[in-house]
């Protein structure tokens, strides 16, 4: 930077020049990012509470990794994450393929439906879930694993499927119809129609709905609190359970390991689907 | 070029709910024929593309191309493929995947589909781009994609829609040119939407206009200009100015046409089938005005007919010729346009200037609605 670059004013999107906008994206940066350094930082502290900073241990990872109760509850939370995810893109892609491509009785009616689970407060939905699954269809709790978690999983997907319903129909709004007429003048049927040109451009959609359904699931707590029996404790389920006795450093190590996992998942769907939305948006024409 | 009817339409009408796309239209369009459906935009130009394409039914009357009824076929059973308006190249394919589409469709097998990608692609001028991704060409490289991967099916018609809107005006003459020989090499037939009259006339071989789902005129492009049927044919291609009249003479060897409120009389130098005393248009081309300073020859004319004295109100200079706004006796506006043959054009008739209009007996269309 030389002197005379330094004279020149901040042209419009040069915010970053003026300090009280550098200093408010530090303090927002600091509350948005304090408390999860914080609580990955006491997981390595050397000391069972978690005030004081003691001196660096692994002690903590390895009693989590002894701890069966939480690992058989982190299990359960990514089966349940992976299962409802699968059917929920499935679900999830056929419902924006139907709003998308016809027109029906209700079809406006669906699309706002599609908005409930987004807006209902997640107690609601617990309760009801709960009422549900004991007065309408009561769901055995004895069945052997994994499908003991099955009032879990079609909780989960009851609220994750309009996710990616939502996320799926936004894509294909985008999709330019003569593609698919192209398509079926050089000879395609319905068929190959759709798995040749109209799936390639929802790719980016599915990506980006299986990743919003999966962390949805992993993380939820309230209906998953009020879906879970003693057997089908999940992740997050048992750290409450743990902190309410006391917030160890356990709990912590067990947190960093989600939080790692998570945020790795993130970045690979995000590089994933940055490649595809780059390539499938250009290109597209009118 | 009289060949035999590759595509025919029988009273075809389409209606989309109340409104009437195409309305009772028959046409034939012979092999080898560059066909162009020229109207404005609604006037069921693309709704008739897209019922030869299979993309729509008609709700009456029957399309047959090779004599075959294709009215109800699907548009992957049917000879024809179709280059559209945003070229719809398939942005996820290579440039030979996309042309290879077709054929990969028809189980064509995968040595022989090689061969005649590369023959499509080098007939297109893309020879050496196979390997690229649509979005890494320019708006006229995939429009030759489009081309090229509906040529490689060696379709029967290749339709085309609005094939040079999206081009900008540099490039959108030289495709013109391109389309017209690649026509020619390859001997398919070709018919194509545009709502460009220069375009419909530079290209076609014959052109169909069409107005509010009805065919107006089907001629070829000279015919179309110099012979026009109707008023909305004459206004519609090119420029023209038009009087209103009545047929007061009308002999095998000349007619002649008076106009209320204007001096001049239309004397023509042949006959109209029209009764006499009936209401007739004249249109008259701009560029088929004369103008002088002095008193014009009488010809073979009367001395009051086809010629008339105005004052020039407004030039519009559009380099290679000049259109004058002039205001003739009885207070007409008329257009006239003059090439600029020389540079001095603008100082030999000058706004205010008073001048002499002149034009020939056999300039002037008359119609008869």
């Amino acid at each position: 930077m030389n002197a005379k670059a330094r004279k020149s004013p901040p042209g419009p999107l040069d915010y970053l020049r003026a300090w009280p906008i550098r200093a408010w994206l530090a303090f927002t940066a600091f509350y948005l990012y304090a408390p999860l350094i914080t609580l990955m930082a006491f997981s390595f502290n050397d000391s069972k509470r978690n005030i004081v900073w003691r001196g660096f241990t692994l002690k903590y990872y390895q009693a989590t990794f002894a701890d069966t109760d939480l690992i058989t509850a982190f299990g359960n939370s990514l089966t349940i994450a992976a299962v409802s995810t699968i059917v929920s893109v499935i679900l999830g892609a056929m419902t924006a393929l139907l709003l998308w491509r016809f027109r029906f009785g209700g079809k406006a009616a669906l699309e706002g439906a599609l908005g409930l689970p987004i807006v209902v407060p997640e107690i609601c939905m617990g309760v009801a879930m709960l009422v549900f699954f004991t007065e309408v269809v009561p769901w055995p709790t004895e069945l052997m694993w994994p499908f003991n978690l099955g009032a879990i999983i079609i909780s989960h997907i009851s609220f994750s499927f309009s996710f990616v319903a939502i996320v799926i129909r936004g894509r294909l709004a985008s999709f330019n119809r003569e593609l698919e007429e192209a398509a079926r003048d050089l000879g395609a049927n319905e068929w190959r129609v759709f798995w040749d040109v109209i799936a390639p451009h929802m790719r980016p959609g599915l990506i980006a709905g299986a990743l919003l359904a999966f962390t949805l699931s992993l993380d939820d707590f309230v209906i998953t609190f009020f879906t879970s029996g003693p057997d089908t404790i999940t992740f997050p389920v048992k750290v409450y359970s743990m902190v309410r006795f006391s917030v160890t450093p356990e709990v912590n190590a067990a947190s960093t390991i989600l939080i790692v996992l998570t945020v790795a998942l993130t970045a690979i769907a995000l590089k994933m689907q940055g490649a595809d939305v780059a390539r499938a948006e250009t290109g597209e024409g009118l | 070029m009289a060949g035999k009817a590759l595509i025919r339409f029988e009273n075809v009408t389409k209606r989309f709910g109340k409104v009437v796309a195409v309305d009772n239209v028959s046409l034939s369009i012979e092999e080898g024929e560059f066909f162009a459906l020229l109207g404005p935009s609604g006037c069921g130009k693309t709704t008739l593309l897209r019922m030869v394409a299979g993309f729509e039914t008609p709700t009456e009357g029957r399309i047959l191309i090779d004599d075959q009824d294709v009215s109800l076929t699907p548009p992957y059973k049917r000879p024809v493929n179709m280059v559209f308006q945003s070229y719809a190249v398939f942005p996820h394919m290579s440039v030979a995947d996309n042309v290879a589409y077709g054929l990969k469709v028809e189980r064509v097998a995968a040595a022989e589909r090689a061969t005649r990608v590369e023959e499509a692609l080098a007939l297109v001028k893309l020879e050496g781009l196979g390997g690229r991704k649509p979005d890494q060409l320019s708006g006229g490289q995939r429009q030759r994609v489009a081309l090229a991967r509906a040529l490689v099916k060696r379709p029967r018609v290749l339709l085309l829609d609005e094939p040079l809107s999206a081009l900008d005006a540099k490039l959108r003459e030289a495709m013109r040119s391109e389309l017209a020989q690649l026509q020619e090499k390859v001997g398919v037939t070709f018919l194509f939407v545009t709502h460009d009259q220069e375009e419909a006339l530079a290209m076609a071989s014959r052109c169909a206009v069409m107005n509010r789902g009805l065919i107006q005129q089907v001629a070829t492009p000279t015919d179309l200009y110099e012979f026009p049927s109707s008023r909305f044919v004459a206004d519609f291609i090119g420029q023209v100015n038009l009087f209103e009249g009545r047929l007061t003479v009308d002999e095998p060897a000349h007619a002649v046409v008076e106009c209320e409120g204007l001096s001049a009389k239309f004397w023509l130098d042949h006959g109209v089938t029209g009764a006499t005393a009936a209401t007739v248009w004249v249109a008259l081309r701009p560029e088929k005005i004369e103008l002088s300073h002095d008193t014009p020859a009488a010809g073979a004319a009367p001395d009051d007919c086809n010629r008339a004295r105005g004052l020039i109100r407004h030039i519009a200079y559009l380099g290679g010729s000049s259109v004058y706004n002039i205001e003739i006796e009885g207070g007409r506006k008329v257009k006239v346009e003059r090439a600029n043959q020389g540079r001095r054009g603008a100082e030999e008739f000058g706004t205010g200037a008073q001048v002499w209009l002149t034009w020939r007996p056999d300039a002037p269309a008359v119609l008869l609605s």
